[in-house]
Formats: C-alpha cells, sequence, structure tokens
C-alpha cells in the first residue's frame, strides 16, 4: 500500500474543503488573482468535482493596475477550462482617477481592491468566497482559520472566529453575512511551487526571469508596463533581467533580479534566498501589525 | 529546510525529486508562555531555516524593543502573532506553523496554555499525530501537565513527548530528570493505557537536544527533538481499519454518470469491493475509483476521490459508503464526551444542530450525566456544561447516522454541535457508544399518529388563541412568544389574518355570518396542526363567544389555550397602528369590532393578558411560563 506524500495529503485536503463549500453554500464564487496560488487553487478545483464542471463562477477584482501578461492568462485561462469570468472595477475609483502612482499605495489598495472587493461581494450577494492566501505568508494569518467569516459589513472579528475540529466545518451563515474560505491555508510556499511543477500547472510567464525594462521607485525595482507611469519615471527606466515572486498591480509589484527561467530555477533560488516572499509587496512596510488591521477592514 | 543538503545548488531537479515524496507528521505543543513554548518552536523553525533576513531583522528590533531576553534574540516573538497578543504577551488562539526538514514536512499547532483556552488546545488536537507537553524542568508535572496530557489523549492522540525544558537552569541534573519522568509514567497510567511516551531533556533557549543531541545531557542516551519527529512513524491508524468514505457531493454532470465525491476516512478501497450506502445498507460494488489524472487501483485513507458503482443505489450527501464485510453501526442515541465551546452555557432539553462527517441532523442534548474536572480527572456533578467544560451526556437525533466510536475513528465519531439561533460552533462532541442500535431494530409497520408526530419534535401539540379587539397587540404579542418558542427548538406556526385572509380566505367579508365562517376554517386548520405535533397561535378578532367555544371543542383536551388580550378600547383606538379605527369612525369601514360590531369577552379564559401595564415581551414571558407550568414544553 503506497504512503501519501504531503502534497497528496494537502491536495485531498484542499479538495474537501472546496466541495464542502459547493455542497453547502448558495451562493459561491472563487476569487481569482491571476497568481501562482490562484493557479493551483483553480486546478484544485477543477479535481474537486471531475468529471463535472466546478459549480461557481471566478471572479478579478481588477484594480485596472494589473500587468497586461495578466489580463491576457486570466481571459485565456478561463475560456480554455470553460469557466465563468466575472471581472469587477470599482467604477468610483476609475472615475476619480485613483491610481498608485496619483494617490499612494494605500489609497490605491483600499479604494481599488479592498473596497472594490466588497462591492463585487455585494453586488452579485456571494455567500461564500474562495481565496488563495495561506497561513505561512504572514504572522497575523498564522491564527486565520479555513472557513473565515464576516459581518454584513464584511468586517473580520479574531474573537468570533469558530472552532475547527478535525475536518468538520460549520458553513452556517445569518443573512447578509459572508464566508471567505482558503483552501490552501496549510500550504506552503515551496508546497506551491513544488505542485506546479509536480502537476504542470501553467502560470503567468512573469515569473520567470526575462529582460524586462525597470525603473527605481521608493527603493523597489518596477516595471513599466503602460505609459501611465509618470513620463519623469519611466525615463529612467533601465532593461534588466527579473522576475516576480508575487503579482499584483505593476507599480506596487517589486522585481526581483534574477535569470531562473524555469521551475527548477525558481525553486532553487527560492531555496537559497534570505528574504520572505511578501517582501517586495508595498503594502506590508507601513506598520507592525499592518495586515491584522487589513483583514479587520475587509481587505482579503 | 535545513539547507544543508547540497543537492539544492548541485542537482535541483534530483532534489524536488527526493522532496515530493517527504511525509507530513501534524503535531501540537502544549505548554504555557512561562515553559518555553513559543521559544521552542521560533528555536525549531530557526534551526530549520525557515526564518528569512528580513523576519530576523524585524525580529531583532522587535527583540530589543518588547523582547524578553535582554540582548539576545526572543524567539517567543516569531510565534505570537496578533498584536493584541504580544502586548499582553500571551498567545490565545491557535495558530498554525509549517516547516520542513529534508525528511519530512510539518504542521505545527501552536495552542495557548490556560485553562480558558482548553476549547483552542481541544480543536489543534484534533489533527494532530504527536504531541508535544512543555514541561519547566523546575517544577515538575504541574496541574496544567495533567490537563494538557488529558486533552490530548482525549482528542486521541497516543503518542506524546514530554518535552522537560529549561534543564539549563537546574544544570542538566539527571536526577530532577528522573523524578519527572517518573512522576508523569505514574499520572499517564489513568490517561491511556496505548499511550507511546518519548520524554526528552532539553533548552529551548540553548538548543539543547532540539536538532541534535548535546554534550550536556551525556547520560541522556534517547533521540533529540528532531530526530524523534523526523522518524516516529506517521502512524495512520486509520489505514488498518475497514473501509469509510462520507459523501460529500453527489458527482452528476450527466446522466451516463452518478459518482459519489468524499474524503476517505478510514481503510482502503479497491474496484470490485463490496460496499453499503449507510444508514439504508444498501449494497453494491465499486465499479471506479474516478480521480481527474485518470482511474486508480487502489485508495486510501486521507485521499479525496470519487466513486462509482455498479448499481444505482439511494446515496446522497451525508451517507457513508462502508466495507460491507464490515460496516459501521447506525444509531440515532449516543453517549458521548462533550467539551462545551461557548460562552453561552448548555441548555440542557435544547435542539441543536449536530455536524458530523458531511450529515448535519438536529440532536437534543440531554443532562450531562457527570463533568470531568480537567485537572484532578475526577468526575464531578454537572447540571450543564459551561465554557472549557467537559462532561459525559447523552443525545438523541431526529434520524439515524451511521458512526464508529471516536477511538476507533475520529472522523467517523467526531461532531461539532452549532447553536441554531447564532450559528456558532458551541460544542465539539466525541461519541462512545450508542444507547441503541437502530440498524438492530427491526422496523415495524407503525401508524404514524399525532402522538408519534408530536413525539418526533419532542414537543406536545397546543393552540394558543388569542382574542382580543383590533389593534388590542394580539399578533406582537403571538410574534414575541413565538420566538421564545423557537429559541427553545420548539416547532411552531402562527396563524393570523395576513396569512389566511389572503388565501383560504379571500372569499370572505366582514359580515357576521363571514366571521362565523371564518373562523370555523381557521379552527380546523389550527387542529390540523396540532395533529401534526406544531405548537399553533393563532391571532384572530374572533369576537363571538360561540365561535370561540367551537374552537375549543374541535381540539383535544389541555390543548386548547385562550389567551385574551384584553386591551381596553380607547386604548386601542389611541394606538390605531394600522389607522382603522379613523376609516371606521369616518363610515369607511363597516362591520368594525368595537365601533359598529359587538366584541364578546371570554369568560374563563386560560389567561388574560393586561397590554396597559405589560410590554408584549413580558406578555409573552407570561404565557411561556404558563405553558411550562402546564407541562406543555416538556418533550416525551
Amino acid at each position: 500500500m503506497k504512503n501519501l506524500t504531503h502534497l497528496d495529503r494537502l491536495e485531498a485536503e484542499s479538495l474537501h474543503i472546496i466541495r464542502e463549500v459547493a455542497a453547502e453554500c448558495e451562493n459561491p464564487v472563487m476569487l481569482y488573482s491571476v497568481g501562482k496560488d490562484s493557479a493551483v487553487m483553480l486546478h484544485l478545483a477543477m479535481k474537486a468535482f471531475y468529471p463535472s464542471r466546478p459549480p461557481f463562477p471566478l471572479m478579478h477584482v481588477d484594480t485596472t493596475w494589473k500587468f497586461r501578461e495578466m489580463i491576457e492568462f486570466r481571459d485565456r485561462k478561463a475560456k480554455e477550462l470553460g469557466f465563468d469570468l466575472l471581472v469587477h472595477v470599482n467604477e468610483d475609483g476609475v472615475r476619480d482617477g485613483v491610481g498608485p502612482f496619483s494617490h499612494g499605495s494605500a489609497v490605491h489598495t483600499d479604494v481599488m481592491k479592498t473596497l472594490a472587493l466588497k462591492q463585487a461581494l455585494d453586488k452579485y450577494k456571494f455567500d461564500a468566497a474562495f481565496g488563495g492566501a495561506r497561513r505561512d505568508e504572514e504572522k497575523s494569518r498564522a491564527k486565520e482559520r479555513i472557513f473565515s467569516f464576516r459581518s454584513a459589513e464584511h468586517r473580520w472579528d479574531p474573537k468570533r472566529q469558530r472552532p475547527e475540529p478535525w475536518n468538520v466545518y460549520n458553513t452556517r451563515i445569518n443573512q447578509g453575512e459572508s464566508v471567505r474560505v482558503f483552501p490552501l491555508s496549510n500550504w506552503t510556499e515551496l508546497d506551491i511551487w513544488q505542485y506546479i511543477r509536480r502537476e504542470n500547472i501553467e502560470i503567468v510567464p512573469l515569473y520567470f526571469a526575462a529582460p524586462r525594462p525597470v525603473v527605481n521607485w521608493n527603493g523597489v525595482d518596477i516595471m513599466v508596463d503602460d505609459d501611465r507611469m509618470p513620463e519623469e519615471l519611466r525615463s529612467t527606466a533601465v532593461t534588466k533581467s527579473v522576475r516576480f515572486r508575487t503579482l499584483g498591480c505593476y507599480p506596487l509589484t517589486g522585481a526581483v533580479e534574477s535569470t531562473a527561467a524555469t521551475l527548477e530555477d525558481i525553486i532553487q533560488e527560492m531555496l537559497l534566498t534570505t528574504t520572505s516572499e511578501r517582501q517586495g509587496r508595498v503594502i506590508d512596510a507601513d506598520q507592525s501589525g499592518s495586515m491584522e488591521k487589513k483583514k479587520q477592514e475587509g481587505y482579503f | 529546510m535545513r539547507l544543508n543538503d547540497d543537492l539544492i545548488e548541485s542537482d535541483i531537479a534530483a532534489y524536488l525529486e527526493k522532496h515530493e515524496h517527504k511525509s507530513l507528521l501534524r503535531f501540537i505543543t502544549c505548554g504555557s508562555v512561562d515553559d518555553g513554548k513559543s521559544t521552542l518552536i521560533g528555536r525549531l523553525l530557526y534551526d530549520a531555516k525557515m526564518i528569512f533576513e528580513d523576519q530576523l531583522a524585524s525580529l531583532e528590533s522587535d527583540s530589543k524593543k518588547v523582547g524578553t531576553q535582554g540582548e539576545n534574540i526572543d524567539f517567543a516573538l516569531l510565534v505570537d502573532g496578533l498584536t493584541a497578543e504580544r502586548e499582553q504577551g500571551i498567545t490565545i488562539d491557535v495558530a498554525y506553523r509549517f516547516f520542513a526538514t529534508d525528511k519530512r514536512k510539518f504542521i505545527v499547532a501552536d495552542t495557548p496554555g490556560h485553562e480558558q483556552y482548553t476549547r483552542n488546545m481541544a480543536t489543534g488536537a484534533s489533527t494532530a499525530d504527536v504531541a508535544i507537553l512543555m514541561v519547566d524542568a523546575r517544577k515538575g508535572i504541574l496541574t496544567q501537565t495533567r490537563r494538557h496530557s488529558f486533552i490530548t489523549s482525549l482528542l486521541g492522540i497516543r503518542k506524546v513527548v514530554l518535552a522537560i525544558n529549561k534543564m539549563d537552569l537546574i544544570n542538566y541534573s539527571q536526577q530532577a530528570y528522573d523524578d519527572i519522568v517518573d512522576d508523569f509514567y505514574a499520572f499517564a497510567d489513568e490517561l491511556a493505557t496505548d499511550l507511546e511516551i518519548q520524554p526528552i531533556p532539553m533548552s529551548a533557549l540553548e538548543g539543547v537536544n532540539i536538532t541534535s543531541k548535546s554534550n550536556e545531557t551525556d547520560w541522556y542516551d534517547g533521540p533529540s527533538l528532531m530526530d524523534y519527529l523526523e522518524t516516529v512513524p506517521v502512524g495512520d491508524r486509520r489505514l488498518n481499519t475497514p473501509f469509510r468514505m462520507p459523501v460529500q457531493w453527489v458527482n452528476r454532470p450527466n446522466l451516463d454518470f452518478r459518482g459519489f465525491s468524499g474524503q476517505i476516512a478510514a481503510g482502503s478501497i479497491q474496484p470490485g469491493d463490496r460496499v453499503k450506502s449507510m444508514p439504508s445498507g444498501k449494497q453494491s460494488t465499486v465499479q471506479r475509483i474516478v480521480t481527474a489524472t485518470g482511474d486508480l487501483e487502489q485508495a486510501i485513507a486521507g485521499q479525496s476521490v470519487t466513486i462509482t458503482l455498479d448499481d444505482e443505489i439511494d446515496c446522497s450527501r451525508g451517507d457513508v459508503l462502508v466495507s460491507a464485510e464490515d460496516p459501521s453501526e447506525v444509531s440515532d442515541q449516543f453517549q458521548a464526551r462533550l467539551l462545551w465551546m461557548s460562552e453561552t452555557p448548555l441548555l440542557p432539553g435544547r435542539r441543536y444542530l449536530l455536524k458530523m462527517g458531511a450529515k448535519t441532523v438536529t440532536a437534543t442534548v440531554n443532562a450531562p450525566k457527570y463533568g470531568i474536572d480537567v485537572n484532578t480527572l475526577n468526575d464531578v456533578p454537572a447540571k450543564t456544561l459551561e465554557l472549557n467544560q467537559i462532561g459525559v451526556t447523552t443525545l438523541s437525533l431526529d434520524q439515524a447516522i451511521p458512526y464508529d466510536p471516536y477511538d476507533v475513528n475520529r472522523e467517523m465519531g467526531g461532531f461539532i454541535l452549532i447553536d441554531r439561533m447564532t450559528n456558532d460552533t458551541v460544542g465539539l462532541g466525541l461519541v462512545d457508544f450508542a444507547l441503541r442500535r437502530a440498524s438492530n431494530i427491526h422496523w415495524q409497520a407503525m401508524d404514524v399518529d399525532r402522538s408519534a408526530l408530536a413525539e418526533q419534535k419532542g414537543q406536545k401539540p397546543a393552540v394558543l388563541w388569542f382574542t382580543g379587539l383590533s389593534g388590542s397587540g394580539k399578533s406582537t404579542i403571538a410574534n414575541a412568544l413565538q420566538k421564545l418558542l423557537f429559541a427553545q427548538g420548539k416547532h411552531t406556526f402562527t396563524l393570523d389574518g395576513d396569512n389566511v385572509r389572503h388565501g383560504l380566505n379571500r372569499d370572505l367579508g366582514f359580515t357576521d355570518a363571514d366571521r362565523v365562517e371564518n373562523i370555523r376554517r381557521v379552527a380546523n386548520v389550527a387542529r390540523l396542526m396540532s395533529d401534526a405535533g406544531l405548537i399553533t397561535l393563532v391571532s384572530f378578532i374572533s369576537p363571538f363567544r360561540s365561535e370561540r367555544q367551537m374552537a375549543r371543542n374541535l381540539m383535544a383536551d389541555g390543548e386548547f389555550i385562550e389567551v385574551y388580550v384584553d386591551t381596553p378600547l380607547s386604548v386601542a383606538e389611541d394606538r390605531d397602528v394600522k389607522g382603522l379605527y379613523k376609516k371606521a369612525r369616518a363610515g369607511e369601514i363597516k362591520n368594525f369590532t368595537g365601533i359598529d360590531s359587538p366584541y364578546e369577552p371570554p369568560q374563563a379564559p386560560e389567561l388574560r393578558i393586561d397590554t396597559v401595564n405589560n410590554s408584549p415581551e413580558e406578555a409573552a414571558e407570561v404565557i411561556l411560563g404558563f405553558m411550562r407550568e402546564k407541562g406543555l414544553l416538556n418533550g416525551e
């Protein structure tokens, strides 16, 4: 009798979680961020229901500042897999011209991401939303439940989270409340990469090193992805061989200099690296405990 | 990741090949901050090189600011997550940590040690293979060590590391260590006969016997903590027990395919194996084990799969596919150990939702037989269970479910209780045994009569007949009462003008004849509902004594309760919530009770409610008290 490897066990747990939501929640949605964790989550959703299709749509909260390659990838992937893809943009923010260059990362993230997500969940009245967050990403996430309950105002109350013994999840909610579900809770960054390799999952090419035009903004190398970047900044662009460890809004995503052009190279680099994954994200650096604060306010 | 593997640099592909086949060990750490538990976990992460430079930098600056180790790195800060906890210096919730070595991946459930966090520890223990019990070498086995041992063994952990920490503070004294170990063995005998205990002397702060054996304890010949964690068999007891798979989801992409999706809870399965679907007991043969990457020749405990069967047997979510040779029992009455997890105490007799595997049913939890003092393990008298209390009780379910005793299979015998009003998870339960085995009872053809229907709902039927003037407050009180009854798990229904006049009695007006017919129909509907076992609240002006008497005669003895909502006309007219009195006075409404149609007050109602001096909520409480007094709220 063969033994299950750690990836086998993680996969089986995730399939169980995804199925449980489909079976018990009225109107679930899978939040798709186009990143590598989302790619794994999507792959798991396909596996969970095979030969049926996953009985829920995908939703992307588009801040309008994502890398262009991400958007192309998103549209192609949804079509290939036969998913309904909902794209939500905070039109108020677009009208007010909110963006990272003009308003800074805090306002931009709040308006175009946090607020936009709340709008979208309210609009479609989703009672459950899958997210690709992992407990190893950040300290306050380590205590996040797999089923994380939100009030009708989308607030997260650390004191009211439910105990989750075994694999028995209480999915019941009151009118207007919703639940965020994290099937990848127990995966680490290395697990994600190993699984992508084992299952041959396609990811956005931005994860692989290539010569790309970058500028230094607030001490971080960011890529020139379109001409909304202020002219004086754009004019400082130099071409470097870089890749991205996480993907988000291009002005808020720090590039790392690298020549890792294959999955093996990336994993090798990761195993030998000395900085953590979230370091390239501008959002965490504000203050100690900032992620916990954001989460209470409704950031995914 | 313990980056001592040269393969990462020389041959990454070979390295990954090797690391894809690591096993997974889940363990829980129990102890208080004072015992150095967080320091131990921080140390494990640090030594496994799971701390990156940027984290280390913030750790160093935090250590100087709020650390308790002077200029040294305070490893505890690495794992104390939430801001509030960091300020208070305690770990409140279960936190999950991850690290990997060359041999294994580890998931650590880091739980707080104080008694008020018993529920958190139980949650962390429910999925763990191994428990690490932290003991301060200077203090020896304390009350809390006993408590932690009890909780982890209660939740089914059979492999225990007795981590005797802070050995540096007692000069690595072998004698002190031996005394503590002896103490613990003497105590552990009471817990479970099959505990496997590994005592290890250590200093988390100094890194002694954590990742490697230290010279400081040359008298100790056991493994270091890491050696133990890397080599202890991930004893899948579940593999050697009979096949069980709770059906999570029926997979039906088209008419030609019907599969049953679930995660295998025990044993293994192959195409051709005979299985039963429980609770129906219908048999079939496994046809295929379907996964997205191809059919499997065999599937084992822990895997999530989809199974198709040879026959079209009835099987839906919540049923369990089990080995036909060794099926599970089915029952609707259990004795169980219960850990209460809510600030609101257990209400014996109340109905809660019980979820086990993929099945959710209604369960009445009876008063505990006794409680268990988690510190002494003694039985103590208990009428209820408060937050973090553990007790032994019985439960009656509204339907029979398949189960195995918890000590045989965690997933087939572990359940949660959910409060039906708040939806909170309020209890964690472990099935010990069934009080009667429904599977062994041959069901007799039985007339399902009115008493059976009422008994099934755990209540006595009653008709509460609210009579009084328009605007007297009948519906408001009935509504308040219904909320109270519902909260107690009673099955109720309200009949009032709104839901009857628009449908059943749409053809009736407000002449005297129509009023009589209106009440006749309503009374008959109420009778049918009480036959169905419901508590029915009827809220109609019903102005005439004779019709109310007619209704009373229709009901079984003692089931008709006339509630006279006695509001003087002047008061009702003053309130005039719907503006009807105004219209009646203006002559726009004809035959209005109290204005141009008579109201005959009851002469001997069961209850008279004064709405001038009582709020609707108070009135509802009065009625509830009356029902309780008459024994109408007791189940069978």
